[in-house]
């Protein structure tokens, strides 16, 4: 090719709160389905359809779009066993790999410091929104947690600017030395590798402000913004290996119908929003999207919601993915059900594990806790 | 420890069981007993009820609720502009373990009703508060219990409130969710007559005796026809609750804990101080006055300065005290709660039921920039009548300083602050050690002014002063 082979890139899309995988792939012929669901289902002349058994909820176009064009994997039937149906304790779960002790760090975080072990590039991890999701946490692993890019940048207000280059200098300077000891020293620590991890993806980022243009209109809500954020970044090419952005509201025990409508519109969009964009940027054939929940919902109903479940969904998208099925639909009979859940049959730290090893090229069994059956969703390009 | 009794004191309890404190406010309060301050505190009856009526002038959508950032904007101005900090601490407090959200509770009203819940009862006996909660609109929706019914019962309510309100995980099992629920089939609400034209209707509790489940339950190894209230009885005669309770008190108001799911495997770091708040939650059957008097007077509250990292609402609330902004109705309270957000604290819209994960969770690159640059930017300001009162008394004391001293002047007025040794040997670097600055003339004190908010721009960027 002549050119020089970029480095390989994920982005997360977490939705939180338990995305109902029944109603998100639609298993249309399956007269349990119907049995369970008898005020939240999709018609079977709605359903957007992939084969002769399954569709997309109707809200989900340009998802089917990229399906059809061969970008996207539905990973069927994604969680572990002995599911835990709260919220917190799942998602937890999902961020660190570990089901049944509580750990400190995730997946992605452990991920980064294999490729950058010194921790020397600030912007490895880019975090989108507010907080810090556990996933990107690892012990020396700086992650750039970034809200509004335009506005990322410390004493910006300066008004003496030739004073803000030593300011800064001085910032460094305090935020360097280990102060106090205990439970405090451990934070104080941790505070100065944020404060420096944070002077120094500022300057790294700023750089890909100007660079940015693009023709697509993103939409105003949260997921959709985050995602032009993650687009302006990777398309600058400034290092970063992982994106991570969230976006909630799936916990609907209640009006599911519109919630979950209004949910799959925006995020159908924001995704496909990105990936025009990328294609427009040039840069689509080094990045992939996971698109992961913390648990499904129950197979039956609850008057106009359902509760938490366990077997779930995820998406990959991208040029670079093999799209199609992977996986199996779990049986929606009674007697298959755990529960009154879905089974799931595919674990998901073996849908990390695709992405660690045949995307990134690391060695995931450390990373995410163990050895497990792979879908293999990425082409070799 | 004789720093222990000074200003110092009184300042960590001032940031602890309020929003901190003016400097001259400190000097008041410190001329009377700790303890006796202590015991004001703990009667927010006896002072005023803030006035809000010019408040509410110029912002009239605060009054009417009209969204949810104006019942941040109407709390937020309470903080910063009432005289009951206790009561308003506790309220947040409640907020941050009843974590109740607005990106799925968009009725605003039931929103801040649920503030004036917490405002009201929140220093009051928990078991009331619990029960009050149990009615309470916005968590009823909030966790859809207007959709758990008799023949369809629906486990969020009944599971978070074991879960996170009251036992924590491991002392309850799968089967006490469901029967929690169950006795909690037909607490609803109803909208009521909206006395405005136009906006939300409020909502107010239903109970809704054809939709109740009647039948025996057996909860916590007590079986009988328990109804919602029921339940909450056995539960605070759990000693697990009480033990819970203790330890969201000793992580909000003395020294950081782990996030709540980690309650159930790790001790917490001082056994015995959480043992003391349990015992006098049980002794005083749940009446949170007696344990916050037993918390703020104790060893390991006045022993625990700077062992927590400040919340961003302390952090905009305790800004606007120290510079002694927006003590009115302004127009710039439009913005306020908008910083609190930046920040990672979008109050009343908790990411989850969970709440926010506090302490050092608080702190990641794009957070601390903004607390950072929000603090910076105030103190800089010499107009604020609070950073005029710390150029006054830097400037009252003979006609010249160091730089050096300067830094230890502003490091004193701006909390005390508690600067390491590295820290402070860098400020004053920075500053330009021995190096003198008099204010004879008109000039040199603005340049004296400007060269003390530039120092208090760099202290509000230390690891230091992250802490409360």
């Amino acid at each position: 090719m002549g050119t020089v082979e970029k480095d390989p890139v994920v982005v997360v899309v977490e939705l939180g709160g338990g995305n109902d995988y029944l109603n998100t792939v639609i298993p249309y012929t399956d007269p349990n389905y119907y049995d369970n669901r008898k005020a939240l289902r999709v018609e079977e002349n709605e359903v957007l359809k992939l084969d002769s058994e399954l569709g997309l909820n109707p809200n989900m176009g340009p998802m089917k779009d990229l399906y059809e064009a061969g970008d996207l994997a539905i990973i069927h039937g994604v969680g572990y066993e002995n599911a835990s149906r709260s919220h917190f304790r799942s998602m937890d779960i999902w961020h660190t790999c570990e089901p049944v002790s509580v750990a400190d760090d995730g997946w992605i975080g452990r991920a980064e410091r294999e490729i950058d072990p010194k921790g020397e590039n600030p912007v490895g991890i880019v975090s989108v929104g507010y907080g810090l999701p556990r996933a990107l946490v690892a012990d020396g692993v700086p992650v750039a947690s970034v809200s509004d890019l335009a506005s990322f940048g410390l004493y910006t207000d300066s008004q003496h600017m030739e004073q803000r280059d030593s300011t800064l200098d001085l910032f460094r300077e305090m935020y360097s030395p280990a102060i106090g000891s205990g439970p405090v020293g451990e934070v104080m620590s941790y505070l100065g590798q944020t404060g420096r991890d944070a002077l120094k993806s500022a300057d790294i980022l700023k750089k890909a402000i100007p660079q940015y243009k693009s023709s697509v209109e993103y939409g105003s809500d949260n997921l959709g913004q985050s995602l032009r954020t993650v687009a302006n970044i990777h398309s600058a090419d400034l290092g970063a290996r992982f994106f991570y952005t969230t976006h909630g509201g799936f916990d609907t025990h209640a009006s599911q119908m519109p919630m979950h409508s209004n949910l799959w519109t925006q995020v159908s969009r924001a995704v496909a929003d990105f990936w025009n964009d990328m294609e427009e940027q040039g840069a689509s054939d080094n990045i992939v999207m996971l698109l992961f929940s913390e648990f499904g919902r129950r197979v039956k109903e609850n008057g106009q919601g359902t509760d938490h479940g366990s077997g779930g969904v995820a998406f990959a998208v991208g040029p670079r993915v093999k799209g199609g099925m992977y996986s199996e639909y779990p049986e929606t009979r009674a007697e298959a059900l755990a529960d009154g859940d879905l089974s799931p049959n595919q674990d998901f730290r073996g849908v990390y594990s695709t992405l660690l090893e045949d995307w990134m090229g690391l060695d995931s069994g450390p990373l995410v806790n163990g050895r497990f059956e792979k879908p293999g969703f990425i082409t070799k390009g | 420890m004789s720093r222990r009794n000074g200003i110092d004191l009184m300042a960590h309890l001032m940031r602890r069981a309020g929003f901190g404190a003016s400097r001259c406010e400190l000097e008041q309060l410190s001329a009377t007993p700790y303890e006796t301050v202590v015991d004001q505190l703990l009667r927010p009856e006896e002072q005023p009820e803030l006035d809000k009526f010019e408040f509410y002038r110029y912002h009239p959508q605060a009054e009417s609720s009209w969204t949810y950032l104006h019942v941040q904007m109407d709390w937020l101005h309470t903080m910063r502009n009432g005289s009951r900090p206790l009561q308003e601490k506790m309220a947040l407090f409640w907020h941050h373990v009843f974590a109740t959200a607005a990106s799925k509770v968009g009725t605003s009203y039931a929103l801040a009703a649920q503030v004036r819940l917490f405002q009201r009862q929140g220093m009051g006996n928990y078991r009331d508060l619990l029960l009050d909660l149990a009615r309470d609109p916005a968590m009823i929706f909030w966790l859809d219990n207007q959709e758990n019914h008799k023949r369809a019962p629906n486990e969020n309510w009944g599971r978070e409130l074991l879960e996170l309100f009251s036992l924590g995980v491991g002392n309850y099992t799968e089967k006490d969710v469901f029967e929690a629920s169950r006795s909690f089939t037909g607490w609803s609400f109803r909208s009521n007559e909206s006395s405005w034209r136009w906006g939300q209707f409020g909502w107010s509790f239903d109970y809704r005796p054809e939709d109740h489940d009647i039948g025996e339950k057996t909860f916590l190894g007590h079986t009988g026809r328990f109804n919602g209230e029921d339940i909450i009885d056995i539960i605070v005669r759990q000693p697990a609750c009480a033990k819970f309770i203790a330890r969201h008190l000793y992580s909000f108001f003395v020294a950081d804990e782990p996030p709540v799911p980690r309650w159930s495997i790790e001790a917490p770091r001082d056994p015995e101080a959480v043992d003391m708040l349990t015992e006098k939650l049980v002794q005083s059957n749940y009446e949170m006055k007696p344990v916050l008097h037993t918390l703020f007077n104790s060893d390991f509250f006045k022993q625990a300065m700077f062992q927590k990292i400040r919340n961003p609402v302390e952090v905009v609330v305790g800004t606007l005290k120290l510079t002694g902004d927006l003590d009115g109705p302004d127009l710039g309270w439009k913005t306020i709660p908008l910083e609190c957000t930046y920040m990672g604290q979008d109050l009343r819209n908790p990411p989850s039921v969970e709440g926010w994960h506090t302490g050092r969770e608080w702190i990641n690159s794009g957070a601390l920039v903004r607390r950072v640059n929000f603090v910076a930017d105030y103190v800089r300001d010499t107009s604020h009548p609070g950073i005029q009162d710390i150029v006054r008394r830097i400037t009252s004391d003979g006609q010249a300083i160091t730089m050096g001293a300067l830094v230890d002047r502003c490091l004193d007025l701006m909390g005390p602050i508690e600067a390491s040794a590295e820290t402070r040997a860098s400020l004053i670097r920075k500053a330009g050690g021995d190096a003198e600055v008099s204010w004879g003339t008109d000039v040199q004190y603005i340049d004296v002014s400007r060269r003390i908010g530039e120092m208090l721009a760099l202290i509000a960027g230390t690891r230091e002063y992250q802490f409360a």
